[in-house]
């Protein structure tokens, strides 16, 4: 089955997700909130109504960091 | 979706703005809200020298980034905080940026100058991490900027992170924390004035503008950051914000706009008489500042700092 290959950060690790697959479902699936969240592709930045084709690779990156001020 | 502007296909949405960005326009729309919010600041003159405090992550690398596009005399300040691999890494991201811009980045390393990381200098006092850090910072930064001769500090500190502030010190309803939210603090005895630019900017913008821009910044987390209480706030702002774009917003400028001068006319009727700290000179309340007990709890047998140690001058231009 064709998937799309997905790296999350913090810590590093890789899924596997059936595609062709829209951002907004794949981040639904992984209960992620758009808001923490960028998805990207390449250098590239994937908006939410786009679709990631099957066999490709992405990375969704939080964007929260912490910390004092 | 397509560009608000030039109906191009977009690459970021901003849904508090309703709108959505192309590559070009998303970053012509960072600058705007950057010199916005400086100029209903009153942050920074055009001849002043700014030093831009540093960390090699995304908020702080893009405001240096955008204050140099925008003709600011911007050096950068990095602070090895002792944090492992971490700080080595965070360090080299920082390094790197500034030669690829050919600015100065100055680097003032904690266990160097004043003896002590982050790690051991909290648990000498039994302070959470991020608290004997931010302690640290701030001081550090102050001192850089003032032997520095720099009129200015600037400080990455984004919406997100403003308004996850506001919501704890409202939560406990620190009223000191509070008379001191301000976009700008002013210089007073001591202190350099101290600015945020990035404050009408989210943090999935400034990552949004880092990573258009090929600015190559930290992305994993501090490993001391566990149990931050402002990541609890970030994701509850970030819940309402999912289901009312534009309350995080709401939050932070109604408290700039209409609580605050309250808080400030409070603020200067109970403020207490600022001293000298008896060992370093800083601007304290009591007679040895916060910073200087932690480094004698620390460090006994280290050197004061300020004079044992000149700010190290970073190889690189
Ligand atoms: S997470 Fe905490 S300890 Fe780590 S750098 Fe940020 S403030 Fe310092
Ligand atoms: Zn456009
Ligand atoms: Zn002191």
């Amino acid at each position: 089955m064709p998937t799309v290959k997905v790296r999350l950060r913090n810590p590093n690790r890789e899924v596997e997700i059936a595609g062709p697959r829209r951002v907004s479902a794949i981040l639904r699936e992984l209960d992620i909130n758009p808001e923490s969240v960028l998805v990207i592709c390449g250098d590239e930045l994937l908006t939410r109504d786009e679709e990631v084709a099957a066999d490709s690779e992405i990375e969704i990156r939080p964007v929260i960091s912490g910390g004092a001020p | 979706m397509k560009c608000r502007v030039c109906r191009e296909k977009a690459v970021i949405d901003i849904r508090r703005h309703n709108a959505a960005f192309c590559r070009e326009h998303f970053i012509h729309h960072c600058r705007q809200q950057v010199v916005r919010a400086m100029e209903k600041f009153d942050m920074i003159a055009r001849e002043e020298r700014v030093l831009v405090a540093v960390s090699g992550g995304k908020d702080s690398l893009m405001l240096w980034d955008v204050l140099l596009d925008l003709g600011y005399a911007a050096d950068g300040l990095y602070i090895g905080l002792g944090i492992g691999e971490y700080s080595d890494a965070s360090h080299e991201k920082a390094a790197e940026f500034a030669a690829r811009r050919e600015a100065h980045l100055v680097v003032v390393d904690l266990e160097t100058s004043y003896g002590f990381g982050i790690p051991g200098g909290a648990r000498s006092v039994r302070r959470a991490a991020c608290s004997a850090c931010g302690l640290s910072k701030r001081y550090v930064m102050n001192d850089a900027a003032i032997t520095g001769g720099y009129d200015v500090l600037a400080t990455g500190h984004n919406l997100d992170d403003e308004a996850a502030v506001l919501f704890g010190n409202v939560l406990h309803w620190n009223m000191d924390a509070l008379v001191r939210q301000r976009p700008v603090l002013p210089a007073s005895r001591g202190f350099v004035r101290k600015v945020k630019p990035l404050i009408r900017l989210g943090e999935r913008e400034t990552a949004a503008y880092s990573v258009l821009n090929g600015i190559d910044y930290i992305v994993e987390e501090c490993p001391m950051v566990e149990g931050n209480t402002g990541l609890r706030y970030k994701a509850a702002l970030n819940e309402l914000e999912t289901a009312a774009p534009g309350t995080k917003n709401q939050l932070y400028f109604g408290f700039v706009e209409r609580a605050l001068p309250h808080f400030e006319q409070l603020g200067a009727a109970g403020g207490a008489a600022v001293g000298e700290c008896g060992r370093c000179g800083a601007p304290t309340t009591g007679d040895v500042c916060a910073f200087c007990r932690m480094r004698e709890t620390a460090a006994p047998s280290a050197p004061r700092g300020a004079e044992g140690s000149e700010p190290e001058l970073d190889p690189t231009p």
